[in-house]
């Protein structure tokens, strides 16, 4: 059966992707018939409305789905197609209460025309009361115009009739408005780095969270990827090495509570929260077997401070200090050492530890930065024991990132990582030296266009 | 910490994670507290197979619970929901407050505050290998 997804126009690079992990997930087979970055309306195959019906539930990035019962470049064609392909639905529907709307996208329609438009379906005699609030069925007309912003960044001509048409039977409405109720500007607790909240729940999608599930974020931070793997139902589980960042400093706690837990109170999820612990992944205290179903996160990016994990700069073990004959490490000011750590020394890390504590088909989602020009790209980090999923990204002016997923193979299967990428770190021991995307940010000198950077 | 999030974890020392006696970490002085969470028995069923029973026999034991099965729930007696609802209440709902977790081999003990617990390593422990490569 063919179906019409009704994208929002955000986040392009982002929607495919997104609705083929929701298929993954409900085990559904799909087929894109048509698709375009320029434009909200999406053909796709499906086995049949119980899985559309699924897929859209959990989608953030579309709005909502439709039987698609005909389309055209004109209405002569979207008129033969309904007749042919959709007759016999019709008389299902002959007295339901119904709608029916006609909406277009980057075009205008007077009322009378819509009404002409609309009338012109007069054939398929539902004979029902129309109500627009609550009716039983909607039924939906799409036109697509061409957008302003598709005539100046690939310079399609304008027209002033659309170029495809669709008629369609609403199915479902996506999981969008879940944005609003966990939107950063009503959370509790956040800080200049948390992730926003739409990209948050696709993260969550593209690792496949679900009921049942364990997923965990080694850079959890005020906890905004686990409240979204939350809301999808998964148990979740979050480390940092810095504790203050979940827990909060001492003013932003209200009753001696973990900051990060108020989130959760909020959404109502508490049941959803496994633990929060401090801990540094390349010291991880996690047991090396499959243990997790999803890892998602935003590595810290070293741009404002340099990266930095447990362990000593010259690399050397020290002494215990003993302090009135306590060890220091064990009174309660302790901090343990730090030494800065290199951007890719990160990324090879977190994809070993993926690969050590994933289940078999489990995902990481990983955000990484990458300057915008050409002659900075880096390839995307790879692993034979990981297969790349896909790679969305977000542009920026002066840089981008990008969200890749991955997927851990189950033994003796391994993947092609010839195209991978293979830089390791330049020699040193200070931040810049070890950090080839915060040379270049400081390089640049310009601020990062406004976005807050870790 | 929940008792569950104890068996997911070892000693962070490199070189203990691979001894027989890093694991589980052994909790001294724990205060405990139960903290209701929904039942999710679709939760339990998924996570037991990744569950190292014998060490969640010892933990249990440890914290002063009835004697686990010797042997770890499987296939019908997964179906059983009494036996869903035990493992609920020890692997979701009993929380360490404060405590220490200690490891076996190199008697590193991680602190518990707050019910979050301390896995970062002093630095007589935090060995890492150094790898530049040009």
């Amino acid at each position: 059966m063919e179906y019409l997804i009704r994208f929002a126009q955000c986040h392009e690079n982002f929607r495919k992707p997104e609705i083929q992990a929701l298929a993954t997930l409900v085990g559904a087979d799909i087929e894109f018939l048509s698709y375009n970055d320029h434009s909200p309306y999406c053909v796709v195959k499906l086995p049949d409305n119980d899985a559309a019906r699924a897929i859209m539930k959990r989608s953030v990035l579309a709005k909502d789905i439709s039987e698609l019962w005909g389309q055209g470049t004109n209405y002569d064609e979207v008129h033969a197609a309904v007749q042919e392909r959709a007759s016999d639905r019709w008389p299902k529907y002959r007295d339901a209460i119904f709608s029916f709307s006609v909406d277009t996208f980057a075009g205008k329609r007077s009322q009378t025309r819509k009404s002409e438009i609309i009338n012109s379906f007069g054939y398929m005699s539902f004979e029902g009361p129309i109500r627009m609030k609550n009716p039983d069925e909607q039924f939906i007309i799409m036109e697509e115009y061409v957008s302003d912003a598709e005539q100046s960044l690939i310079g399609t001509k304008k027209i002033t009739e659309p170029r495809n048409i669709y008629m369609g039977r609403f199915l479902a409405k996506s999981d969008r408005d879940t944005i609003v109720k966990l939107d950063l500007k009503k959370r509790r607790y956040i800080s200049t780095t948390t992730m926003d909240a739409e990209l948050s729940l696709v993260t969550a999608n593209m690792a496949l969270a679900a009921p049942g599930k364990v997923f965990y974020d080694p850079f959890v931070g005020t906890g905004s990827f686990l409240v979204a793997a939350a809301h999808f139902g998964a148990l979740t589980l979050g480390s940092d090495i810095d504790p203050r960042s979940f827990r909060g400093k001492d003013e932003e706690r209200e009753k001696g509570e973990i900051a990060a837990l108020r989130n959760y109170k909020q959404y109502g999820l508490e049941s959803k929260m496994m633990d929060l612990f401090t801990s540094d992944l390349t010291n991880t205290p996690l047991r090396n077997c499959g243990l997790l179903d999803g890892i998602t996160c935003d590595p810290p990016y070293g741009v404002r401070e340099g990266l930095r994990v447990l362990g000593t700069r010259d690399g050397v073990l020290k002494e215990p200090v003993f302090i009135d004959g306590v060890a220091a490490h064990y009174r309660p000011d302790y901090i343990a050492p730090k030494r800065p750590y290199g951007f890719e020394a990160m990324q090879r890390d977190i994809l070993d530890f993926a690969v050590r504590t994933l289940v078999p088909n489990g995902r990481l989602a990983m955000w990484m930065p990458t300057a915008s020009d050409e002659a900075h790209k880096f390839p995307v980090p790879m692993h034979p024991n990981l297969e790349v999923v896909n790679v969305s990204v977000q542009h920026f002016q002066k840089w981008s990132r990008r969200l890749m997923t991955y997927r851990r193979l189950p033994d003796g299967e391994t993947s092609d990582i010839t195209q991978g990428r293979s830089y390791v770190d330049a020699q040193g021991v200070m931040a810049d030296e070890l950090n080839a995307f915060r040379r270049k940010v400081h390089a640049d000198n310009d601020p990062l266009n406004g976005i807050v950077t870790s | 910490m929940k008792v569950i999030t104890a068996n997911f974890v070892t000693c962070a020392v490199k070189e203990c994670k691979t001894t027989a006696t890093s694991f589980p970490l052994h909790f001294h002085d724990a205060e405990l507290e139960l903290q209701e969470v929904d039942f999710q028995p679709e939760f339990i069923r998924n996570v037991i197979p990744r569950i190292d029973w014998e060490g969640l026999r010892t933990t249990a034991n440890e914290l002063g619970f009835p004697s686990l099965p010797e042997t770890k729930p499987e296939g019908d007696e997964l179906t059983n929901e009494q036996t869903l609802k035990d493992l609920h209440r020890l692997l979701l709902e009993t929380q360490v407050m404060e405590g220490k977790l200690v490891c076996g081999t190199c008697g590193h003990a991680y602190a518990i505050k707050e019910g979050i617990a301390n896995f970062l390593l002093p630095s007589h422990l935090g060995k890492f290998r150094i790898e530049f490569r040009s």
